[in-house]
């Protein structure tokens, strides 16, 4: 494609001790996309995302996003040029309400230096982050303590604080991981309507291939620090490595066969 | 030359000071994880046992003088042991596990506890005890002049060093203690009994603590305040080695002896501010201090 | 600027504690006028606390203040309230700005070590400082207010002048808490990695936090010298800053107001404790220190429990 890709690593490395988290890592993401990554626990998928938003350095590699290197910067600058993310057990502030929760996203969004005399609560604020509340279908739980509400309503709110920001792509780490299996559709069916709404690009870690095969255009799969496979869905799922050494290894059900399309 | 031999002197023997001072906060810190507020107590525990003990040794009943230095180190075991073991039973056993910022706070109450409860044992007079001091006179070497007990600090100082270093490398359960400094999950699963060991270690800083005042209270007049002063240097010391290793709390104690001799021969007005200058100064270019291990970060 | 109802009330209170002034015998006035600069400086270590950090130093402002004050008399011939609390918040505002740079980058015991070895370092200056006596510190005299030398009436007209300082600054400190800064004080305390991730720097607010913190506190410095007429490094020294902390674990962190009730309180007690059980004041105020630890878990887990770097998996 002649475009510039929104995201892009050059072989990115990166290890811990003797452990190989990063291999040589070449991935070109382009805006609209919705991008799956699929790999057994411990391939590499949480490095990927760390070292892409800045909190990991890579041991070699370059990244860019836009067409930017951003390799060496700080996540919260990159979370202001535009690549939120989620993570894998939803990270909030949690004898906050729901509703401060959102709040204070909104106000770092607003602005990165926040003010010292100006209430977080304005009125205006608390418009748009119920707005963003209801789009998740977690307003019900807004004047709740986020340790008294339940795990997938934690995580839809870790993506809402992401997406309030109006990112121009998000990355989420096992959006649906600690999610009640009746719950998992659901979820993903709002966090998709929501990002195709606003015209993000998407990349998201997910176990269940079932998932995986309903939302994404492409997949990743990683397995030992490596891609190993990078294509569509089809693709990729019926690549024999990746059945051999991604699908056959998923935890518990969910590395059932896919539903063909 | 007269000065260098001196503040390499004074220094020595400041050094051994601070390394006693300091080697039962750092082995209480590595392994258990409390940065203790409290080890100044047990120090000014051990210097009052020992002054009154002394003290009654020699104007009670007038016995053989030197039976006092045997006297100076039960009277520190017997303190810090008995001392040691009560807090951990009674209080600390209670709140492990908890945040390394609040247990300097429980700590910092319990030094509160205690200085009174020093106070309403022994009194508010100073407690003199020089005869084990004077007893062993001075000695005279490139033109200087040394009490012989406080070279004498510096045999028990490297005595103490090594032993600790031996026993923590070189015995079974010296190796289950590093186990249990190095992953504390991995220990349990291998069965080494934690809380055993948080119990002995405490017991066993609070006793390094203890003997360190007992060694000292015959050169100083052992009188409240002592614990409070003490433990901001061993602080000092600790941080500037990093805090939970015994090599580091010696080369802490070398480099904070060492510069304050300095200060004291050198700029006399500047003793105090040198050694928490290399405080921060060490924080500043290396924050787990000389020898502390990075934290690894993983998120 | 419009004025909630908790600002109403703590400028209300301001004003009938001032009034006070012609009702109250000496001696409460005096113990009031201590109690509530001290619980300004525990106000700087408050306004930390919320963003999950405890300073063990805060004596360090507390000292700069006090020594700004006596000095600005004695060597500048500055001898307005006034100006010489604006030159204490000025003094430890630059000093805070240095230090802040390094101590941003630490946490937890580490800040708390550190922060207690800069007040130390001032400490060990002052104590050897002959120019400023030393260990016994100097008198602090011949105060003037925009003109007007209360003489005989100074210590009124300070306690006065700390009743209003102390409102005014819990209204200010009030607001702080409702704002922004104070709300991502709080996250960062919780959750520093999400605060980073939603684009603020945690470093920054901190650092902000710091300065402020510090000036508020050197307030509290400079009217103690003020009331006391005296300075010593003692003020430096670091169980002063452990009472700073006691105050503050003592009133919590819920609500502007409680640094001030819980300085009065503390006072108050220790007036009497020292008459009374002069050798057990401190133990009274450790296993006090140990019963809310133990007692009001809520409260302090709310402060130090937050999500651990190490524990948080991404
Ligand atoms: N901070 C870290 N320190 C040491 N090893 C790590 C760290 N982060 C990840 N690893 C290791 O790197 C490998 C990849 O981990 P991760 O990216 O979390 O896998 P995934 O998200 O695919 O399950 C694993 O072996 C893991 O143990
Ligand atoms: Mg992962």
């Amino acid at each position: 494609m002649s475009q510039t890709p929104i995201l892009e690593s050059r072989s990115l490395h990166r290890t811990f001790g003797a452990v190989v988290a990063a291999k040589d890592i070449n991935v070109a993401i382009h805006a609209g996309e919705v991008v799956g990554v699929i790999g057994s626990n411990g391939a590499g998928k949480t490095t990927f995302i760390n070292m892409v938003t800045g909190f990991l350095p890579p041991s070699a590699g370059e990244i860019m996003f836009n067409g930017r290197s951003i390799l060496g910067l700080a996540p919260r600058k990159i979370t202001r040029m535009g690549m939120a993310r989620s993570f894998q057990v939803a990270q909030l502030f949690p004898e906050l309400t729901v509703l401060d929760n959102m709040l204070v996203a909104l106000s770092i969004a607003e602005s990165p230096l926040p003010s010292f005399l100006r209430p977080l609560r304005t009125p205006e604020r608390v418009e748009k982050a119920e707005a963003t509340l209801k789009e998740f279908g977690v307003a019900a739980f807004r004047d709740h303590q986020v340790t008294a509400v339940p795990q997938g309503t934690r995580k839809l709110v870790d993506i809402a604080m992401a997406l309030i920001a109006n990112p121009k792509m998000l990355l989420l780490d096992e959006p649906t991981s600690g999610v009640a299996v009746e719950e998992k559709f659901p979820l993903m069916d709002s966090v998709m309507e929501v990002v195709r709404r606003h015209g993000v690009t998407v990349l998201f870690v997910e176990h269940d291939m079932e998932i995986v095969a309903r939302y994404v255009s492409r997949i990743l799969a990683f397995y030992a620090g490596e891609v190993i496979a990078d294509g569509p869905p089809d693709q990729v799922l019926d690549d024999a490595k990746v059945r051999e050494l991604v699908v056959g290894h998923g935890h518990g059900g969910h590395g059932r066969a896919r539903r063909s399309s | 030359m007269t000065t260098l031999l001196a503040i390499l002197v004074d220094g020595s023997i400041y050094a051994s000071w601070l390394f006693l001072v300091a080697a039962g906060l750092t082995v209480i810190y590595g392994v258990m994880r409390i940065l203790n507020m409290a080890h100044g107590s047990f120090y000014a525990i051990g210097a009052y046992s020992a002054a009154s003990l002394v003290g009654w040794w020699f104007t009670g009943v007038g016995g053989n003088p030197y039976v006092s230095y045997l006297l100076l180190v039960g009277a520190a075991l017997v303190s810090g042991l008995v001392v040691g073991l009560v807090v951990e039973f009674a209080l600390l056993r209670r709140m492990y596990g908890k945040d390394e910022i609040l247990m300097v706070i429980i700590t910092y109450a319990l030094l509160l506890i205690l200085e009174d409860a020093v106070k309403l044992v022994w009194g508010v007079d100073p407690y003199f005890t020089y005869q084990p001091y004077s007893l062993m006179g001075r000695s005279t070497f490139g033109g200087l002049t040394f009490a012989i007990y406080d070279l004498g600090l510096v045999g028990v100082s490297l005595a103490i060093g090594i032993s600790l270093w031996l026993i923590l490398n070189k015995t079974h359960k010296g190796k289950l203690l590093r186990a249990v400094i190095h992953d504390r999950e991995v220990a349990v699963a291998m069965g080494v009994n934690v809380k055993a060991m948080f119990a002995v270690t405490f017991a066993v800083g609070a006793t390094l603590g203890a003997l360190a005042g007992a060694l000292t209270a015959p050169a100083i007049s052992v009188s409240p305040g002592i614990g409070v002063e003490v433990i901001v240097l061993a602080f000092a010391v600790v941080v500037v080695g990093g805090m939970g290793s015994i090599g580091g709390a010696a080369a802490g104690a070398v480099l904070v002896g060492l510069t304050r001799a300095m200060a004291v021969h050198l700029a006399p007005e500047l003793e105090l501010f040198v050694i928490y200058s290399v405080m921060s100064l060490v924080l500043a270019v290396r924050p787990q201090g000389l020898f502390g291990r990075t934290l690894v970060r993983k998120i | 600027m419009r004025l909630d109802r908790t600002e109403l009330w703590l400028l209300a209170s301001g004003v009938v504690l001032a009034l006070g002034v012609f009702v109250l015998p000496n001696w409460l006035t005096f113990l009031l006028t201590i109690a509530f600069a001290k619980g300004l400086v525990v106000q700087g270590v408050v306004v930390q606390m919320r963003a999950g950090l405890v300073s063990f130093g805060q004596g360090l402002y507390y000292c700069i203040g006090g020594y700004t004050v006596g000095m600005g008399g004695q060597w500048l011939g500055v001898h307005d309230a006034f100006v010489l609390l604006a030159l204490s918040m000025v003094a430890a505002a630059v000093v805070a700005m240095v230090l802040g740079l390094l101590l941003t980058r630490y946490r937890e015991i580490f800040f708390a070590m550190l922060t207690l070895a800069f007040s130390m370092i001032l400490y060990g200056v002052l104590a050897k400082s002959q120019s400023l006596g030393s260990t016994d510190g100097f008198n602090v005299h011949g105060i003037t207010a925009l003109g007007w030398t209360p003489g005989s009436s100074g210590k009124m007209f300070v306690y006065v002048l700390t009743c209003g300082i102390a409102a005014v600054a819990a209204v200010f400190l009030h607001r702080l808490s409702k704002s922004s800064v104070g709300y991502v004080c709080e996250a960062i305390r919780e959750n520093e990695v999400r605060v980073e991730y939603l684009g603020a720097s945690p470093r920054w607010t901190l650092y902000s936090t710091y300065v402020l913190a510090a000036a508020v506190s050197a307030l509290g410095g400079g009217l103690t010298g003020m009331a006391t007429g005296h300075v010593d490094p003692e003020m430096a020294y670091w169980t002063t800053s452990g009472e700073f902390v006691f105050i503050a674990l003592l009133g919590g962190i819920g609500h502007v107001a409680a640094p001030f009730v819980a300085a009065s309180l503390f006072s108050t007690v220790r007036t009497y404790a020292i008459q009374f059980v002069p050798h057990s004041w401190q133990m009274i105020l450790g296993f006090v220190l140990l019963g809310i630890i133990i007692f009001l878990p809520k409260g302090l887990w709310s402060l130090f429990k937050r999500t651990r770097k190490a524990e948080a998996r991404v």
